[in-house]
């Protein structure tokens, strides 16, 4: 038993460690190589289109059952459905939002990165990117990294759109509320630092995913079944963490008050 | 010159180079023979440092290359070398004609606009049509992919080119030409090659020296005469193809 907590710990101290050198090459190629421009768009938008549909479709229904679950749950409290557009809106900018894209993108887009870049490391392919000038660092990791940043957040945008869309059908037409009451509701309570509050945490998120997943691959070992492996743990770990981190999050935005 | 001093290789308990000491002259051809598993790619692989030698020295030009640790001047190291790997290693990601051009981005200043004639051109050179250029690797055989590898190496035109295999998995007449195409190389550019092979026959006909590696050592380091009169009964056996011998196979590793 304490042999394998060691294990445990001796392992996820090696992963950190790999990781953490993975993000300082990262820094160093960003400041001595010419960025793969290229690379970067062809990422960003193979990962928007791939988390697009089950982005949207997830918090469409978050959004819904929100809405449901509040409506019921207040008009039981209060006889009427009240404030139904501001505990969706705030629930989703604030928490599910954030969350729930990340988690998905992990498992969609995440997942396909560690694929690829692991089926590239079994089969050399990393190391013919050293023997042909560049290195798996500048050509891989560093623009599919500014990929994530950059469409994690965008996607965390729409997700809200369509989650508090979900809420809207919801509202008016399950629990009757009328539709310009839930408009006002929406944005009655809104201030700028509930967006930064999201907008920050689907940065982390993104910054995370990006790298757990990049990672992951880079240090596939072993064949096919290596590759199968290191996905699935990447977006485990992906999972995992993004909801503990989500936790911290909260606690430290709230206290310095976004 | 490549000069490889007391050079140890540790996979965690596993000792795979023990002490090897090898000297690789200028625009020759060397060939490392040795049965699989004995450590032949793991050699060439540490002299491009894509993996790291445990200890010892590997001198290119009187510089030891082994205790260089920042990315830029290894980056440097690196240019010196075309290395063709064992299966290939091709891109999946990309077609063959961008697979070939590859490297010409990153190891050259040649403008984009010839690079469609760069790989026509190195194509031709292992055999292939042009029409090639637009396929997946996928769609490849594997002795299409090998050749395609090696035109991506020849595309950047190292100074030194590290084979390894390069005609394992090739038809005689195939295996024939890529080692007419290595000695070429070495006739032409005076390219220094160094060869991985089970392949006696293309060994006997591209080599200037050969090297024996038995159990993480060089055993024998010698001109092709001295292989074909070596009375050493490991090289004997093994240059003879012979299943009877003092070296035992292990059928499994
Ligand atoms: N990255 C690695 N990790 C652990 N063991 C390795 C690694 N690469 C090679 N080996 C081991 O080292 C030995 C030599 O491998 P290799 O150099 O590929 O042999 P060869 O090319 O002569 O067939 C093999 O037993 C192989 O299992
Ligand atoms: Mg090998």
């Amino acid at each position: 038993m304490f042999t394998l907590v060691g294990k445990w710990t001796e392992h996820w101290m090696s992963q950190v460690g790999g990781a953490t050198q993975m993000v300082q090459s990262v820094l160093y190629w960003l400041a001595h190589a010419r960025f793969e421009f290229k690379q970067f768009v062809q990422q960003s938008v193979v990962i928007g289109v791939e988390s697009f549909a089950v982005t949207a479709m997830t918090s469409l229904f978050t959004g819904m059952v929100l809405a449901l679950q509040g409506g019921n749950t207040i008009g039981n409290i209060f006889g009427d459905p009240i404030y139904v557009g501001t505990l969706v809106t705030f629930s989703l900018i604030r928490e599910l939002g954030p969350v729930l894209t990340a988690v998905v993108i992990a498992g969609r887009a995440g997942a396909a990165v560690t694929a690829h870049i692991g089926t590239m490391a079994v089969t050399e392919q990393l190391d013919a990117l050293h023997t042909l000038g560049t290195n798996p660092t500048r050509y891989l990791v560093i623009p599919r990294m500014a990929a994530f940043l950059l469409t994690v957040p965008i996607l965390t945008v729409f997700s809200n759109v369509f989650g508090v869309f979900g809420g809207y059908l919801v509202a008016v037409y399950a629990l009757d509320v009328p539709g310009e009451v839930y408009m006002t509701d929406v944005t009655a309570f809104m201030g700028v630092s509930d967006f930064m509050h999201g907008f920050l945490k689907s940065f982390i998120f993104g910054f995370l995913v990006a790298t757990v997943c990049c990672y992951k691959g880079i240090s596939t070992r072993g064949g096919a079944e290596g590759v199968g492996k290191s996905t699935t743990g990447a977006v485990v770990t992906c999972i995992v963490m993004i909801l503990v981190l989500d936790y911290f999050l909260t606690a430290i935005l709230t206290a310095f008050k976004i | 010159m490549i000069e490889i001093k007391h050079l140890k290789k540790t996979f965690g308990e596993r000792e795979v180079l023990r002490d090897v000491n090898l000297t690789i002259p200028d625009g020759k051809v060397t060939t490392i023979l040795g049965g699989s598993g004995t450590g032949k790619s793991t050699l060439i692989k540490c002299m491009m440092r894509l993996q790291n030698a445990t200890s010892g020295q590997i001198l290119v030009n009187g510089r030891d290359i082994t205790k260089i640790n920042d990315p830029i001047r290894l980056a440097v190291i690196r240019r010196h070398f075309g290395y063709l790997f064992q299966e290939g290693a091709l891109f999946d990601s990309m077609t063959v004609g961008e697979n070939v051009a590859f490297g010409l981005e990153y190891l050259t200043a040649i403008p984009k606009e010839d690079y469609p004639k760069i790989v026509k051109e190195k194509l031709a050179m292992v055999g292939l049509q042009p029409e090639v250029a637009d396929l997946n690797p996928s769609e490849l055989s594997g002795g299409m992919r090998k050749r395609v590898s090696l035109a991506r190496v020849l595309a950047v035109s190292p100074k030194c080119i590290l084979y390894d295999e390069p005609t394992t998995g090739l038809d005689p007449i195939m295996s024939d030409i890529i080692s007419d195409l290595i000695l070429e190389m070495k006739h032409k550019i005076g390219v220094t090659s160094v060869v991985i092979t089970h392949d006696m026959r293309s060994a006997f006909k591209i080599s200037d020296y050969i090297a024996f590696l038995y159990e993480g050592r060089i055993m024998l380091h010698g001109t092709p005469d001295e292989f074909r009169k070596t009375d050493n009964p490991y090289v004997r056996q093994f240059v003879d193809g012979s299943s009877h011998g003092p070296i035992q196979m292990k059928l499994r590793d």
